[in-house]
């Protein structure tokens, strides 16, 4: 484990939607490097924790209790648009890229005033984007939206990116394609991953938390909990070598 | 022959006027989820305030004068609603249309105070009270007025949304305004910005709504306000072209039925809405009707929460 300290810190995050408590004192580190993987069924709270933390909870959502950081300084309260200014990089669970714009405005819309805009990079990892830039991201294949929405993440110097199921929905040979994307980008910058197919994590995930009913029930290594068949058939609910064809 | 060309248009120059009043309406909806039924407000004290100008001026300069005054003001008028109030009601649906509404039976109220209920002449230049003649009809100089505004406006609001970054926010805002939040932009500033412009847009169709009418009264932007409304739920908000093309159809409708039906313009313009309406596939995006109830309901569910 490393000793630097780490570039996210969640503590007792307490959150409610429409009335209804769905995180129960959340806390976790995100370490200053490699991935760490946010693990749990279905509902468990993976996409409120990540949406929690960058205030995008839902109307009726908010947080009740609780402390989150970004580099030591508390982002708790704060809009989103000024904590993602602050560093973070954010792929959404449904991609959120805007249809009705080509590729080239979804990237640009992503440009950051003030930062160096890595354009080589991103060409780079996904030639395809070059390609079709002047293209309504809305007719692109979810393979080719999911490039943009990873390429949105790695455009501007970010300190954090936080990506919610990059592979869901995707076919196997596109989502061994994204799992080597990701590995790169995780060389440049830390990465908070939602994932399900543990595949994916074993392959990129150097630390773990597995929530279950809205609580954090497990926080380490995520090789040696993934090599605990038994174990994480108890958190996940599925054997450790449950894959949907990654690595 | 020469019937139907001034009646198409004197319905295009309608529909040009509608447009103005409908383009600010849909870009603040489109973007904001705000329902601005103060719109018609800003159009009437716009109007107001252009016609004291040119009455003060007089002739072409002090008509030009007023098309200044009367946007400056629908943009100032805009900002400070915004600012003051509406920024305070973002997501609160009802609140919204309970705090627009309220400023559009007021302000009319308040004009009507100061400059009293009966219509006032708008001075229009001689330049612009007579007739040309096309294929045979006298059609007033003032409609070629409105339609090219019209156009401007439309290349002007097309260039702002295809080449500007703030086009860019809205464009995006108006599909998905959390995720653009998510980029790390201040969607905030982007709503004022496109308040003031429907706002600007607003009171420049006070201006023309007073060289076209000949005359304003302290309801006619309420009036007004009532076809924009049909011409955005027409038009839906996929963009400002179909907004354009759904105020030339409202126009071209409300015109020839007036004349073809015996009066029944009006009448038309709500059978236009109902067969669009009813025959449009469900689901669109672009649905305003359709944005506003997943608003209601989003609104209903927070209401929910906060007394659970």
């Amino acid at each position: 484990m490393t000793s630097e300290p780490p570039i996210l810190t969640v503590r007792g995050l307490d959150v409610d939607i429409a009335g209804s408590r769905i995180l129960t004192g959340v806390g976790f580190d995100v370490p200053a490097s490699g991935v760490t993987a946010l693990l749990g069924r279905n509902g468990v709270g993976k996409t409120t924790t990540i949406r929690a933390i960058l205030g995008l909870l839902p109307d009726g959502g908010r947080v009740t209790a609780g402390r989150v950081t970004l580099a030591g300084e508390d982002i708790t309260a704060e809009p989103t648009h000024r904590t993602v200014r602050r560093g973070i990089g954010y792929a959404p669970e449904d991609r959120g890229v805007f249809a009705g714009l080509t590729v080239a405005e979804n990237l640009a819309l992503a440009e950051r005033p003030g930062h160096v805009h890595h354009y080589d990079l991103v060409h780079d990892l996904f030639p395809e984007l070059a390609a079709r830039r002047g293209q309504r991201a809305g007719t692109l294949s979810g393979g080719q939206q999911q490039m943009v929405a990873i390429a949105r993440t790695l455009l501007n110097d970010n300190i954090l990116v936080v990506v919610d199921e990059p592979t869901k929905g995707l076919a196997p040979r596109v989502v061994t394609e994204a799992t080597e994307v990701l590995e790169r980008a995780a060389e440049r910058v830390p990465l908070l991953l939602v994932e399900q197919n543990l595949a994916v994590v074993r392959r990129l995930a150097r630390s773990a938390v597995v929530l279950d009913a809205g609580q954090v029930v497990h926080t380490g290594d995520a090789r040696e909990l993934l090599a605990d068949t038994a174990r994480t058939t108890a958190l996940l609910g599925v054997g450790s070598h449950s894959s949907k064809g990654a690595a | 022959m020469d019937t139907l060309v001034l009646l198409t248009l004197t319905g295009l120059g309608l529909g040009a006027l509608y447009f103005l009043i409908a383009s600010g309406l849909a870009l603040i909806f489109g973007l904001m989820d705000v329902l601005n039924f103060a719109h018609g407000a800003f159009l009437t004290v716009a109007c107001y305030t252009a016609w004291r100008t040119a009455e003060t001026v007089g002739g072409v300069p002090g008509l030009l004068l007023a098309a200044v005054v009367g946007t400056a003001t629908g943009l100032a008028l805009a900002v400070v609603v915004e600012l003051v109030l509406i920024r305070r009601l973002y997501g609160r649906v009802r609140e919204q249309i309970l705090v627009t509404v309220g400023l559009s039976l007021a302000v009319p109220a308040l004009v009507q105070t100061v400059w009293g209920a009966d219509a006032r002449t708008f001075p229009v230049p001689d330049a612009l009270s007579g007739t040309v003649g096309v294929l045979g009809a006298r059609v007033p100089v003032n409609r070629f007025l409105l339609i090219a505004v019209a156009l401007l406006v439309l290349f002007g609001v097309r260039l702002f949304l295809s080449r500007t970054r703030y086009g860019l926010i809205v464009r995006a805002g108006v599909e998905d305004r959390a995720m653009v939040t998510a980029l790390g932009i201040d969607v905030t500033r982007a709503f004022t910005l496109v308040f003031a412009l429907g706002g600007a847009l607003a009171g420049l169709a006070g201006v023309l709504g007073g060289i076209y009418f000949g005359s304003l009264s302290p309801h006619q932007g309420t009036s007004l306000l009532v076809f924009a409304f049909v011409v955005v739920i027409i038009g839906g908000l996929v963009s400002i072209t179909s907004v354009a093309l759904s105020a030339l159809s409202v126009g071209l409708v409300q015109q020839y039925a007036n004349y073809y039906a015996g009066g029944y313009g009006d009448l038309a313009v709500v059978f236009l809405l109902a067969a669009v309406v009813l025959t449009r596939p469900a689901g669109g995006t672009g649905s305003p009707l359709l944005r506003l109830r997943r608003a209601l309901a989003a609104h209903r569910t927070q209401a929910a929460g906060g007394t659970a």
